[in-house]
């Protein structure tokens, strides 16, 4: 047996991934580290192409890393696929099943893959069915189960080995809202209860948020930050402030304003709104509001926003999530 | 050991599949059936003619068929993994700790088991025509189709996931199993061809195979052709098995 018991379950150092392609090549991960501790939930949040799924097909031993290392639940990626197999369980983002195939069989037979007898199998299979609000489609073939349904039996699937770490690629996708809950439901579940790792790639900003006790932020095939969602809040300079005036007369003077508030960043005008950034924006309220008064700045509308993981992302890359 | 036991959980998911939707076995016993009929009578009458081997038209025409039968239904294999491959499910099994060598062995065990029930099929309408063999000349020519068959399915899903699409891969298909069948002289025996086509046939192993086949069906077991199709049918599977596991391990490359 590897020793997992305290160290970190995934430790990868300058995973890198080139793809040949018909001209040249792509570097899809240009140089990975990662460190994940046992029983944590990470978020691994990135626009398309970022290199989410090539990473995770890395750490599953699905793919061979051009360079670096990794090891994996205790076993080195190189030397022991084998082990790492045996002790991950992995989700693809695109699908694991075949139409014609009856759902309670290709459970079954993926856990007898690992090693469990028919009869465990079943039993494991039909109660993760059930929490997952799939009960009664044991006998369906997987090709008449709406979207929802399939993608909730993929990650059944992924499940079924119990296994210690489990790679979630985009599990939500195609999910309805309630689905979606019962799915993060389900997954701080099974870390609370059985103390599985989860590391999830997602696209969802809110996901990444609610779900993650640590997010890791990827782009253009790096880790560009990485913290908890509070810290990486934190890192936006501040809340959001717009101010709506009546008039253009007074944008000047409203920006002089909010501009001389401590630790606050340049204001932009566009039109008759004035926006700006303040460390603490809840608290600089009342006092903005009485300067405004007496300026004679005759204000319409004024907001606070906490900052969400898309002005994190828009803060560190320039770009939106939404791109 | 964990290498038979992960080909049996493969084998009968694949074989379950299979049995799910038997049109496409149906089917494949259809056509020898219907060479059987349209095709056998015409044989007949000129069996007797110079150049022909020895033994009766339905024993030089049967093993053709049967060997026609394990290339082409072997070779067609590969379509059904593009498939699984789309679907997902050759990754959910690859991340597996399952024996690389057992994915494809396990759907190769299913695809053989289909042959030689198509292959008796195929025997027991030939008797009613008027196929008359021993028994155990049954049994070894079923050996003999069954090795056969299993190489062409080691080949086949070994090309169809180096392609990874049906576009590319039917041509790939046609454009190998038609020669190969055609040079192996399964409708019409090779000793009847001009030399150059004689000469290219011999290169073609499958040729030594029918051959061995039709020796067997004459009752002449112990025999060098006999020995030299049976060695090439054994060095065909050995060498497709290890290209097609190949083929497996190399899809996390
Ligand atoms: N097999 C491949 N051959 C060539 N290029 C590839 C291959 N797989 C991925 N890429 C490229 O590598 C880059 C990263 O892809 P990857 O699938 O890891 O992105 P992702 O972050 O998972 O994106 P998405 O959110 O769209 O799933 C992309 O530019 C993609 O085109
Ligand atoms: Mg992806």
């Amino acid at each position: 047996m590897p020793a997992i018991a305290d160290g970190p379950i995934i430790e990868a150092r300058g995973l890198k991934r080139t793809f040949k392609i018909r001209k040249g090549t792509v570097e899809a991960v240009k140089g990975i580290d990662l460190t994940v501790q046992p029983g944590e939930i990470v978020g691994f949040l990135g626009p398309n192409g970022a290199g989410k799924t090539t990473t995770l097909r890395m750490l599953c031993t699905l793919l061979a890393p051009t360079d670096g290392t990794a090891t994996v639940v205790g076993c080195d990626l190189r030397d022991d696929p084998v082990g790492v197999r045996r002790r991950i369980g992995y989700v693809a983002q695109s699908g694991t099943t075949t139409g014609e195939a009856v759902a309670g069989q290709e459970i079954v037979s993926q856990a007898q893959l690992y090693g469990i007898d028919r009869k465990t199998a079943t039993e494991r299979g039909k109660a993760l069915l059930k929490s997952l609000d799939l009960d009664g489609i044991w006998d369906r073939k997987c090709g008449s189960l709406s979207g929802g349904q399939r993608r909730r039996l993929d990650i059944v699937m992924g499940l079924v080995h119990e296994p210690k770490l489990v790679f979630l690629d985009e599990p939500t996708t195609g999910l309805d809202p309630q689905a979606r809950a019962n799915l993060w439901h389900h997954i701080r579940d099974l870390r609370d209860r059985l103390g599985t790792t989860i590391f999830l790639t997602t696209h969802y900003m809110d996901e990444a948020d609610s779900l993650s006790d640590r997010i890791l932020i990827v782009d253009g095939g790096k880790v560009v930050a990485q913290g908890t969602p509070q810290e990486l809040k934190q890192r936006v300079s501040g809340d959001a402030i717009t101010l709506t005036l009546r008039g253009r007369k007074d944008t000047a003077q409203a920006s002089e304003i909010i501009g001389g508030f401590e630790g606050a960043d340049t204001p932009n005008v566009d039109g008759n709104v004035v926006r700006a950034h303040l460390p603490d924006g809840s608290t600089a309220l009342p006092q903005l509001l009485r300067a405004l008064d007496k300026a004679g700045v005759d204000a319409i509308g004024l907001e606070v926003a906490r900052p969400t993981l898309d002005d994190v992302f828009l803060t560190l890359t320039g770009r939106s999530l939404r791109d | 050991m964990t290498f038979f036991k992960d080909t049996w959980i493969v084998f009968s998911r694949a074989m379950r599949l299979s049995l799910q939707n038997p049109l496409w076995v149906i089917i494949g016993i259809s056509q020898p059936i219907l060479y059987l009929a349209l095709f056998g009578p015409l044989l007949q009458a000129i069996a007797g003619a110079p150049g022909f081997p020895p033994g009766d038209a339905w024993q030089i025409f049967v093993p053709g068929l049967l060997v026609q039968l394990g290339v082409f239904g072997g070779f067609f294999v590969g379509f059904g993994i593009i498939a699984e491959w789309r679907a997902g499910v050759i990754e959910r099994m690859l991340v597996s700790p399952a024996s690389r060598t057992a994915l494809i062995a396990g759907r190769v065990l299913r695809d053989v088991i289909v042959l030689i029930v198509q292959a008796i099929i195929l025997v027991v309408c030939a008797m009613f025509f008027g196929l008359s063999v021993p028994f155990i000349a049954i049994v070894l020519g079923l050996i003999i189709i069954a090795m056969l068959g299993a190489s062409a399915s080691f080949f086949s899903y070994a090309m169809a996931l180096a392609v990874k699409s049906e576009d590319a891969f039917a041509p790939i298909v046609n454009s190998i199993a038609l020669p190969i069948l055609l040079l192996s002289g399964i409708l019409l025996p090779m000793s009847l061809a001009p030399v150059w086509l004689q000469t290219l046939s011999d290169i073609n192993p499958f040729k030594h195979v029918v051959t061995a086949i039709r020796a067997v069906f004459r009752n002449e077991i112990v025999t060098g052709e006999v020995g030299l199709g049976v060695g090439i049918a054994i060095a065909l599977v050995l060498i497709a098995a290890f290209v097609g596991t190949r083929s497996f391990a190399n899809q996390t490359k």
